[in-house]
């Protein structure tokens, strides 16, 4: 978001060569037979106090890069350091520690608050974990971070099953944020919603972000909601980056033709503009078998010979404009 | 925070929508089991499920009172009339070994005389005394049986969901091997070897019962904390730092182990089945423990004369069905007041 200039250029996280592959098991001893290359060398930066989009069609890794870098999945290989911190290291007390800083939003509403447990008693678990205050105090920091996100305090009382979808994401914020995370990565926080309560959702967010100095991994496939929300955005397709660079610059000069032609099929609101779309022809391949050389090569409407033979690598064209293409310049 | 008021949000509401009257009783028992009483008494099935297993209690408590034993040390022991072979009529009067009479006889029948409401069955055993003093052999073996079951299940299932790879595998195999063999018939062969060592009682059936009768629980167990550990909700409890055995404990088990407990409370009904089963085939207790499957037993001999001995099949029969249908038909009320989403709809 625009206001958080004075903090640009620091460092929170960094996510080097993140590479997660999930084996395929068959037969009877469960050997491995293949491997679904679900994240292949992934690098970025997030800066303090900034939102990064992370944005792909549906199967391309970004929920495999969020959930890596929280270890609720355990990469391949790669690192992901968070403060100066190798989180992909830390164990038992240090991991315990680093989690209080790294939160995360999940996408379905329905599937992320425990049935069983009263809300209030699951915003206050991260609190009870921690041994952070009296029981008192954390009851306390409940309610008034239920407020934050616009919950009263009766509400605390309530199971998950009595709140609309809306409230439900809304609790599964102020559950992230009972422990004062850094960093929060919201895994398609919206898509699950409908239009009139993604506007209030996002808008919760952009204020909590400027209140708490928030940083965010704003993991979403529609560019709308990214274009809204971000300030620098990263494209990924089949397990690998693309494309990473502002928000302005991307969508004013996309220069990789995947974004190009994600750009073109953003929907606009005039239906008189005749407008150039890039239609992808067929199917995003296999990450069991990704294709040869650049990944992108066999739906590419510019490809070269050289995109089947090379894989391109992820270069800095222009400053803080960083492209994995072999025609980018 | 700017001033932000969200939309969808009920808080004005609050003030104005009437508020429920709590009665005394939801007061006394909690919202929680109130509403799982509540729910007992919502459809008529449920009602007579409920009934019939209050019934069944309360002849299972008072079972001294209707039906007084000769010997108060050994209640179980059906007392004879004699060792005559053939079953005599209902209603046909004590001669030998009469037991106290019951404290309700003389007002109702105003007679001093007791008599076999149900009839004797082969070598004079009494009918009636059977099937009243057989409903706590059968409260007692249900709920060893379906108990210990339950938490064998529970464990292993656990276990195996938990730790996964050779662990789930090797717990797994053990469970489809003892799945493929037929069930009633592997409970009979234990019980049979069984009852040399330990001696004639109600142990070598229930040990059976119990050895052959764990596995669907840890199947099902087993599938439903494999699918809760994926939820969302679990991976949130990660990430906050939870350890894992308070994940399993707080998060995943409240949540999987309900479908397990209505089966749990379905099977009930059938363990006293099996066990009738073991009984009448002879399996088991001492002859003339009071129990229905060996009460129904004496009945094997006259099977071609049932036209004029009815009773002696009737009555114990339609007992069993009856107790049979009680926890069946309190399983289903059960599995529907016990899903989440059935909350707040009583």
């Amino acid at each position: 978001m625009e206001t958080n200039t004075q903090n640009k250029g620091e460092t929170l996280v960094e996510v080097k060569n993140l590479v997660k592959y999930f084996p395929v098991r068959a037969g009877l001893l469960q050997r491995v037979v293949n491997q679904v290359k679900a994240v292949d060398d992934v690098s970025f930066v997030v800066k303090k106090g900034e939102t990064l989009g992370l944005v792909g069609e549906s199967g391309c890794g970004k929920t495999t890069v969020g959930r890596s870098m929280l270890r609720l999945i355990e990469p391949t290989s790669g690192s992901v350091s968070f403060q100066g911190k190798d989180v992909l290291a830390l164990k038992g007390k240090e991991l315990k520690d680093v989690r209080r800083d790294m939160q995360i939003i999940f996408q379905d509403p329905y599937a992320s608050l425990d049935p069983r447990v009263p809300i209030g008693e699951s915003v206050m678990e991260g609190l009870h974990i921690h041994r952070i205050g009296t029981p008192r105090e954390r009851m306390d920091i409940m309610l008034e971070t239920l407020k934050k996100v616009g919950l009263e305090d009766y509400h605390a009382r309530r199971y998950p099953h009595e709140f609309s979808g809306g409230q439900r994401q809304r609790i599964g914020i102020a559950r992230a944020l009972a422990l004062r995370p850094s960093f929060i990565i919201c895994d398609e926080p919206v898509s699950a919603l409908d239009v009139s309560i993604q506007s209030q959702v996002l808008n919760i967010l952009k204020d909590l972000q400027k209140e708490f100095g928030l940083t965010y991994l704003f993991i979403a496939h529609n560019l709308s909601v990214v274009e809204h929300v971000s300030d620098r955005v990263a494209v990924m397709y089949l397990g690998k980056m693309v494309e990473l660079t502002t928000r302005e610059e991307l969508y004013r000069n996309p220069m990789h033709p995947y974004t190009q032609a994600l750009m073109s099929a953003i929907p606009v609101p005039n239906p008189r503009l005749k407008r150039q779309r890039i239609v992808l022809k067929g199917d995003v391949p296999s990450p069991l078998n990704p294709p040869k050389g650049c990944r992108f090569h066999p739906r590419c409407p510019v490809a070269v010979e050289k995109c089947s033979q090379e894989e391109p690598q992820f270069l800095e064209v222009s400053p803080e404009h960083w492209v994995a293409c072999w025609l980018a310049k | 925070m700017t001033t932000h008021t969200p939309t969808g949000d009920n808080s004005l509401l609050g003030e104005t929508v009437a508020m429920r009257k709590i009665g005394r009783l939801e007061r006394f028992l909690g919202p929680e089991n109130y509403r799982v009483l509540m729910g007992m008494f919502k459809t008529p099935a449920s009602i007579m499920g409920f009934s019939l297993i209050v019934f069944f209690v309360i002849i299972a408590l008072a079972a001294p009172v209707i039906a007084p034993p000769l010997n108060p040390n050994d209640p179980y022991k059906i007392p004879r009339d004699g060792f005559k072979a053939d079953p005599q009529p209902m209603g046909s009067p004590w001669n030998r070994n009469q037991p106290p009479l019951p404290f309700w006889w003389k007002p109702i029948m105003k007679t001093d005389q007791w008599v076999h409401i149900f009839g004797t069955s082969q070598g004079q055993y009494d009918v009636f005394y059977g099937v009243i003093w057989g409903t706590r052999t059968a409260f007692t073996t249900g709920m060893i049986v379906v108990i210990s079951t339950f938490l064998i299940g529970v464990v292993i299932g656990s276990v195996s969901a938990y730790y996964g790879g050779v662990v789930d595998n090797i717990l797994m195999r053990i469970v489809d091997i003892m799945l493929t063999l037929p069930f009633l018939l592997a409970a009979l062969i234990l019980a049979a070897v069984l009852t040399p060592k330990i001696g004639r009682s109600l142990v070598p059936s229930i040990l059976a019962l119990i050895t052959f009768g764990w596995m669907g629980y840890a199947r099902i167990v087993r599938g439903d904390i494999l699918s809760t550990k994926e939820r969302d909700y679990v991976m949130a409890a990660r990430v906050i730092g939870v350890k894992d055995s308070r994940i399993l404990f707080r998060h995943i088990l409240p949540n999987a182990i309900f479908p397990t407990l209505v089966l749990a409370s379905l099977a009930i009904g059938d363990v006293v089945l099996s066990f009738a089963a073991l009984s009448f085939l002879g399996i088991g207790t001492e002859i003339g423990y009071a129990d229905w499957g060996q009460v129904l037993s004496f009945a094997r001999n006259w099977i071609i004369s049932l036209n004029q001995y009815w009773y002696i099949v009737v009555w114990p029969g339609l007992t069993l069905v009856l107790f049979v249908m009680g926890w069946n038909l309190l399983g289903d009320a059960l599995r529907d007041v016990l899903d989440p989403r059935m909350r707040g709809k009583t």
